[in-house]
């Protein structure tokens, strides 16, 4: 037999686990043991399902279909969900206005990222003037109250962009607004850790290697920094989703965000209090799904940064 | 001391000046004011034409901010439309303390029309504030003092779900649930919108009983993130040595939790009360809309909505004054609770 079976448990582990663990095996290990945000993974996988695949079952058509014979019936086997104010189907326009509201929270939190990483890189990087005019202004911008901010700007731009055709679909220009206008406001805080990791990250000695050797600036950032702030702007993103499919959720629900035909789940809320007495199923439903979706990209996120974090580096 | 706070000042002037302009600019191009002029909508061309001059609105929109900034009484106007500036402008200017006057309520000056509105508002958030201080830090102490129990594993799934919620539907389930069901099944029932029923009158119980919806809404949603920052400043502070002292010399529990521990535990609310309050303000936008309270955030809704630039330009001023201030305010309160901060 091999000698390994005489060798205490202690080395056995260290030995025959030798081809070092990477980044994403490390996180995954210690992911996985936080139950909560497997959970959240579980029914993003779910909301997912429901909103592409459901995509399968009932056709577009049929979810803005208006039937004003039909309005405001209450869930019933022909109309699960019940019907909304013009008669369309509640149920039809949870799966078309899923899909819209989660492609509005990945792509605004992608401008988000964007932004507020070559802000914050610019602006730890750089130093001096560049750093304090630019952190002046990211100060401005987490100082005003969001939601105002997100309301004139989406009035301002509302009509200005024409409805897009994507794959044989049209969608309301107002998706493409609500979406720059929520990343944009959106990226101080995370230009802001941006800055704090790039403040600390370009006094090390392997930067000091790599300008000893003449690499170009952008190549520093983007190739020698950037790689090593993963972890805080995964995080963020990640929590800049559900932030993204809230904010739209709340100026759509104020009748300023994406505009009919066009579902969100955000927008299907619009006037809902109105019938608060009459119609439950108006809010009842859409609201359910923002508040899973909000709460599971949120359980998702700490896992990630319990995941992530240096400080938790024990397998 | 002295100089920090005047160079804070100084620091935030350049800063209100860009944010009025960024807005102002948006503003002025977001909605067209004659369109829904208080509902008499102006048809005829040759009266559109004399009130976009009355308001000001042929300028071109820099000379717009300028005058809203420091007013256009050093200059003339041109009223009659014949191309001769010959009225000698009224307006003061922001600078100068006036705000304009509204276009929805004609003539009516913006700031009687927001000191109108601002109390409903303020009635409305500080209350919220001080429910959430006063529930976050009994959840946050009492979780503290048992970490890791059940009960402080329960509160904080629960806390963490209430935290994810939007404040629209933590709103609606509680009109639903508390006015419209409770009405339905015969229980004592709340109101649902509104702040005072006509038919009473605004007396002060109406008041707190319209309260009460709205200021649970605000407070669910914000429990979670007041009382696990209490709950972390509260578990650094039991470990400190002066703790422990406290506890060896025998000090009853009581009086080392409230007197030793949650003095120096409270430090940090202050902070993250102050930076939050301006922000209620706008906060309320949902809320109010939802329970028909009228405050701040529906004037600042039916400016929106109408064009009423001057009125939203100057909500917006006050909350971004509002929030300087409270920022240099929260720094001077800090400094003198805790001595060991010194600002040169």
């Amino acid at each position: 037999m091999t000698t390994t079976q005489n060798l205490p448990d202690q080395l056995l582990v260290t030995e025959v686990e030798s081809p070092p663990l990477t980044l994403a095996d490390l996180t995954w290990r210690r992911f996985r043991r936080h139950k909560m945000a497997i959970f959240g993974a579980f029914v993003l996988v779910f909301l997912f399902l429901y909103s592409f695949g459901g995509a399968f079952f009932v056709t577009e058509k049929y979810a803005n279909k208006t039937n004003t014979k039909e309005r405001l019936q209450a869930p019933s086997a022909a109309h699960p969900f019940g019907t909304d104010t013009v008669g369309r189907d509640i149920l039809a326009r949870t799966i078309y206005g899923g899909q819209i509201s989660i492609v509005i929270g990945l792509t605004a939190a992608f401008v988000e990222v964007m932004v507020g990483i070559l802000i914050g890189a610019i602006a730890g990087y750089f130093g001096g003037k560049i750093d304090s005019l630019l952190m002046r202004f990211t100060e401005a911008m987490l100082n005003m109250p969001t939601l105002l901010i997100l309301i004139i700007m989406s009035k301002f731009f509302s009509d200005k962009i024409a409805n897009v055709n994507i794959l044989g679909r049209t969608i309301s220009g107002s998706v493409i607004v609500i979406i720059f206008i929520i990343g944009l406001t959106s990226w101080p805080y995370l230009a802001r850790i941006v800055r704090a990791e790039f403040l600390s990250l370009k006094e090390r000695e392997f930067i000091l290697a790599a300008r000893a050797t003449g690499t170009p600036n952008w190549e520093i950032i983007f190739k020698h920094i950037l790689p090593n702030t993963i972890a805080p702007v995964v995080v963020n993103a990640t929590l800049g989703v559900a932030n993204a499919i809230s904010s739209e959720a709340y100026v759509s629900f104020l009748g300023m965000g994406v505009r009919a035909p066009t579902a969100t789940w955000g927008n299907m809320l619009e006037n809902a209090y109105r019938y608060i007495e009459t119609a439950y199923w108006l809010w009842l439903f859409p609201g359910l799904l923002i508040v899973l979706i909000t709460l599971s990209i949120n359980f998702l996120g700490d896992g990630l940064r319990d995941a992530l974090d240096p400080r938790s580096r024990t397998v | 001391m002295t100089r920090y706070i005047v160079r804070r000042l100084l620091q935030a002037i350049p800063l209100l000046l860009v944010i009025s302009l960024i807005l102002f600019v948006m503003m002025q191009n977001a909605t067209d004011p004659l369109a829904t002029m208080g509902g008499r909508t102006p048809t005829r061309p040759e009266d559109r034409a004399r009130l976009t001059r009355q308001l000001g609105l042929d300028k071109p929109v820099y000379l717009q901010y300028i005058y809203w900034l420091i007013g256009n009484d050093w200059t003339k106007v041109d009223l009659d439309g014949d191309g001769v500036a010959e009225t000698p402008g009224k307006r003061h200017g922001v600078l100068r303390g006036d705000f304009g006057t509204s276009i929805v309520q004609t003539g009516r000056p913006v700031t009687t029309v927001i000191w109108e509105r601002l109390p409903n508002t303020l009635i409305l958030m500080l209350t919220s504030e001080f429910v959430i201080v006063l529930g976050a830090l009994l959840l946050g102490i009492y979780s503290a003092l048992r970490q890791y129990s059940l009960f402080d594993n329960i509160l904080t799934g629960l806390l963490f779900i209430a935290y994810s919620m939007p404040i629209f539907f933590v709103a609606l389930s509680g009109m639903y649930i508390f006015s419209i069901n409770f009405q339905r099944w015969g229980l004592p029932h709340l109101p649902t919108v509104g702040m005072f029923d006509p038919k009473i009158g605004k007396t002060t119980g109406q008041i707190i009983l319209h309260m009460i919806l709205p200021v649970f809404s605000i407070a669910f949603i914000s429990f979670a993130a007041y009382s696990r920052y209490i709950r972390s400043t509260m578990l650094e502070v039991l470990g400190q040595d002066y703790i422990r002292t406290a506890r060896s010399k025998g000090l009853p529990k009581r009086e080392i939790t409230f007197v030793h521990a949650l003095k120096n535990a409270s430090l940090p609310i202050v902070t993250i009360v102050g930076l939050d309050l301006p922000l209620l303000l706008g906060g309320a936008v949902v809320t109010e809309r939802i329970f028909a309270w009228p405050g701040m955030g529906r004037l600042f809704l039916d400016g929106i909505d109408r064009g009423d630039t001057p009125v939203v330009m100057g909500i917006l001023m006050l909350i971004a004054f509002a929030v300087v201030i409270f920022q240099i305010l929260t720094d001077i309160v800090y400094a003198w609770l805790d001595p060991r901060i010194r600002f040169d």
